[in-house]
């Protein structure tokens, strides 16, 4: 029983290994082949390099900066009616599909978006729109300043209330709070969070790929893309891909140098902590934060929404383009989900049957490495690695799925692993004493006790497949779209109506499951 | 699951060709099959011919079409390949992946000859500005007055890398700037809006009003003359001329045995494809139509010197040509 429970870990490393392995070979062989050729490249590579860093560096500072200035207010301001919704609101961005955040961020400040007219109005010029870095920003903000706020929201919380009541006694004014009480844990967070929030800036794609308009705000990994799809010049796409690696690789290391918790997922008390703090200008002053917060993530939202409804949703859903995308995006996302939840179990299980510390570690935390390598680097080897075979556009359903599957390992793992833990250190002895073992435990034991983390991996990687562009984005073809892929094609034609429909409908496809995976996993019955 | 996908796949794989027959699967571009190109004319008319299936399957534009195809190379299933162009011809048969043509291209006219014998001619135009006399009042009279004019005029261009009126600009710039090509790039950088993949995504983007100006073709206002009936939009005539088109068609290694690829190529030099081209691609015919074209036609910008280069230096000068661009765009 032990071994087999390992041999399903080492399977399910195994597909790891092979996912990543091949798309190493495949980079490594065009390298070698190309013998580091690059040609009159070296300006725009350089370029596009300090392109990719300062944009991160610049996501990063519109990010954390709002993030932590709003954390302070929310903190403050500990009881107002709606507060726990909008910190509920505040976690949404992170599952909206990059696509369908951009999407709305145009439909609001494009050239032909809803403020496009006050802007005109206003500026007394035509309002130039947001594509390039300015759109860039703006929707980098929208994705991690909420998540900034959140974790430093975390930190601020873990200060003692004595402390604060402490401050008072001693009649701290707000200059001295600040430095004495909140800034220590805040300092403390802000490496970590500054660095979280720069790597998945440097990584980002989607959002350079449909807010970045033209060569002037292009990324490595657009390049990569762009590389393979655009020029068909694999040695190049090699050498950026490798230069992205080393890039993340180096902001990883950062990362891990600063003690960065790349978990992502705060865990906020929303419990009522002590008394009110400052005056009545401090308390509109927060009001104030708090409420262009308020707008600055929900306007894009509403704006989705918004737009969405103006499209022809019926003709839309009846089109035939749309359903097949809807069916191939929902079966992709099924097969991808159901395989994080497999691999997170077979981990999980490998990592309590073995022994040696070595092999534990290694099921604990083999899979993470997934979040080092982007999906669309995993894509692009594979791409060179296959296209001696001419295969590229036929394998597209099984590198879109399994892809997708391995980038939701890390996070189906933080379910799955804690309910098998907790369930076997129950019911092991048991099991062992009633003689149940194999397929009988199987149904009867294991499967009653872990099917809600299941189904709360299952859904979360379906909403993480569902959502992907970067993968879709090298192995589409007008054979194989998905909803992703379609949306990203009739923005691409202007179809913008179109486009904002679909973009509702795949945002409230995600937002359903993501809603779903959070139930199923709150309603978990103490273990 | 994996394995599954993969044996799910192989099945399909053995069931296609079994449907195969009777078929002919044509690689284009976006703008050639869409509702209002040419493409469902074109594809009833040969069925009704052939009594075959006519399968069309689409890429952005000419230059996506030559890189899928080296993408898919010997295992690729087009049989057809249609809307390369002149300017691609040399490095699409040093792919190794086309086969003669084998018809003769008698009954074809086109600016200089033809003597192609992968590739035939199916129509051909000038690449030209198209602006919208609403927004502009003086047009570029040279391509000089383009790059060097109003920074807050922009223009909407194609990317050379995946679109042949992109890579047309590139040359077009080239063949009138020669080596300060990219000095020049650098200034209408500045006039440019934004870099579209393919020609219907620019000219959507123009006739929106997003951009008062858009690179197309000398052939475009008639379409809006035809169809729309306005004269709003015109064409900038060049001092230094105009670009050359020539849109041309081939059959694959793989389709030189499918007997459909050659009739197909064959019925696109006659009528039934012809009649087609000028008022849905709104390009000049290559072959003979049974009517004659629309007197729009003949209001259009003639261009005063035509201006192309050899396939060949095309091949050879593309790939630095185009990182010259990229590097300029970037900067």
């Amino acid at each position: 029983m032990t071994d087999r429970r390992i041999w399903a870990g080492w399977t399910a490393l195994l597909f790891a290994g092979v996912l990543l392995g091949g798309a190493f070979a495949g980079m490594l062989f065009e390298v070698l082949r190309s013998g580091g050729s690059t040609g009159g490249f070296d300006f725009y590579l350089a370029r596009i390099t300090g392109f990719t860093l300062w944009q991160a560096v610049l996501s990063t500072l519109v990010s954390v900066v709002p993030g932590l200035i709003v954390a302070r207010a929310l903190h403050r301001q500990e009881s107002f009616p709606g507060r726990s919704l909008l910190l509920g609101l505040f976690a949404v961005p992170l599952a909206l599909p990059a696509i369908v955040a951009a999407l709305g961020l145009l439909a609001l400040l494009g050239r032909e978006g809803l403020l496009a007219k006050p802007l005109n109005a206003v500026l007394g010029e035509p309002w130039p729109g947001i594509y390039g870095l300015s759109g860039i920003l703006i929707a980098h903000a929208f994705f991690n300043m909420p998540l900034a706020a959140r974790l430093f929201l975390g930190a601020l919380e873990t200060v003692p209330a004595d402390q604060w009541r402490l401050a008072r006694q001693l009649g701290f004014n707000a200059r001295q709070t600040f430095r004495l009480v909140e800034w220590p844990p805040l300092r403390t967070s802000l490496p970590g969070v500054a660095g979280l929030v720069f790597m998945l800036c440097v990584t980002s794609f989607t959002i350079v790929l449909t807010l970045g308009g033209g060569p002037r705000a292009t990324t490595l990994e657009v390049a990569i893309y762009q590389a393979l799809r655009f020029d068909f010049d694999p040695a190049r796409a090699a050498l950026l891909t490798v230069v992205q690696l080393v890039l993340a690789g180096a902001a990883v290391a950062l990362l891990g140098l600063l003690g960065a918790d790349t978990d992502a997922e705060p865990n906020l008390s929303i419990s009522a902590r002590r008394f009110a703090n400052g005056g009545r200008v401090q308390t509109a002053l927060d009001a104030l934060v708090i409420l262009l917060a308020l707008i600055f993530v929900g306007a894009p939202m509403v704006a989705v929404l918004w737009s969405g409804l103006q499209a022809d949703l019926w003709r839309l859903v009846g089109e035939n383009a749309v359903r097949r995308a809807t069916g191939v995006s929902l079966a992709l996302a099924a097969v991808s989900g159901l395989l994080a939840a497999l691999l997170a179990w077979s981990l999980a299980a490998a990592r309590h049957a073995s022994r040696s510390r070595f092999s534990r570690a290694l099921f604990g935390t083999g899979a993470s490495f997934s979040l080092v390598v982007p999906p669309i680097l995993i894509g692009a080897g594979w791409f060179m690695a296959l296209r001696e075979t001419g295969q590229v556009f036929t394998v597209a359903p099984v590198m879109v799925a399994s892809v997708n599957a391995l980038m939701a390992v890390p996070f189906a793992l933080r379910v799955v692993r804690p309910a098998f833990d907790a369930a076997a250190a129950r019911h092991d002895r048991l099991c062992l004493s009633l003689g149940l073992r194999g397929v009988n435990r199987l149904w009867l034991v294991d499967w009653p006790n872990l099917r809600r983390p299941l189904f709360t991996a299952l859904a979360f990687g379906m909403a993480l497949s569902l959502g992907d562009l970067g993968v879709i984005a090298l192995f589409g073809s007008d054979a194989l779209k998905t909803l992703p892929y379609l949306l990203f094609e009739r923005m691409g034609s202007y179809r913008t109506a179109d486009a904002a429909g679909l973009a509702l409908l795949l945002g409230l496809l995600c937002l359903a499951l993501m809603l779903a995976a959070n139930r199923l996993g709150r309603d978990r019955e103490p273990a | 699951m994996k394995s599954m996908i993969l044996g799910g796949l192989a099945v399909l794989a053995l069931v296609a060709p079994a449907f195969a027959q009777g078929s002919l699967t044509v690689y284009t571009y976006e703008s050639f099959t869409s509702e209002w190109g040419p493409g469902p004319q074109v594809e009833k008319a040969f069925e009704a011919q052939c009594g075959c299936d006519v399968k069309f399957v689409s890429v952005a534009d000419g230059v996506a079409l030559l890189n899928r195809l080296r993408l898919e190379g010997a295992s690729s299933p087009a049989e057809v390949v249609l809307g390369l162009d002149t300017n691609l011809t040399a490095e699409a048969k040093s792919t190794g992946l086309f086969a003669p043509h084998g018809v003769s291209a008698e009954g074809l006219t086109v600016p200089g000859g033809w003597s192609d014998t992968s590739f035939l001619p199916f129509d051909y135009g000038y690449f030209a500005v198209v602006y919208d006399t609403q927004a502009v009042q003086t047009p570029p009279a040279s391509l000089k007055e383009l790059v060097e004019g109003d920074p807050n005029q922009k223009i909407v261009i194609q990317d050379p890398r995946t679109s042949t009126p992109g890579l047309g600009l590139l040359l077009w710039v080239r063949a009138v700037y020669g080596d300060d090509a990219p000095q020049a790039w650098e200034k209408l950088k500045r006039r440019v809006l934004t870099v579209t993949p393919g020609w219907s995504e620019a000219y959507g983007l123009f006739t929106k009003g997003e951009a008062p100006m858009v690179l197309s073709y000398t052939t475009s206002p008639a379409y809006h003359l035809v169809s729309e009936k306005t004269d709003r939009y015109k064409v900038a005539s060049f001092s230094e001329g105009h670009y050359l088109q020539v849109e041309v068609a081939g059959q694959t290694v793989k389709g030189a045995q499918n007997p459909l690829a050659k009739q197909f190529l064959q019925f696109m030099t006659g009528p039934g494809f012809q009649d087609a081209i000028p008022e849905t691609n709104w390009m000049f015919p290559a072959g003979k139509t049974d009517k004659p074209l629309d007197p729009a036609f003949a209001t259009l910008v003639k261009p005063a010197k035509t201006l192309s280069f050899p396939p060949e230096e095309v091949a050879e000068k593309r790939k630095a040509w185009i990182d010259e661009w990229l590097a300029a765009m970037s900067r």
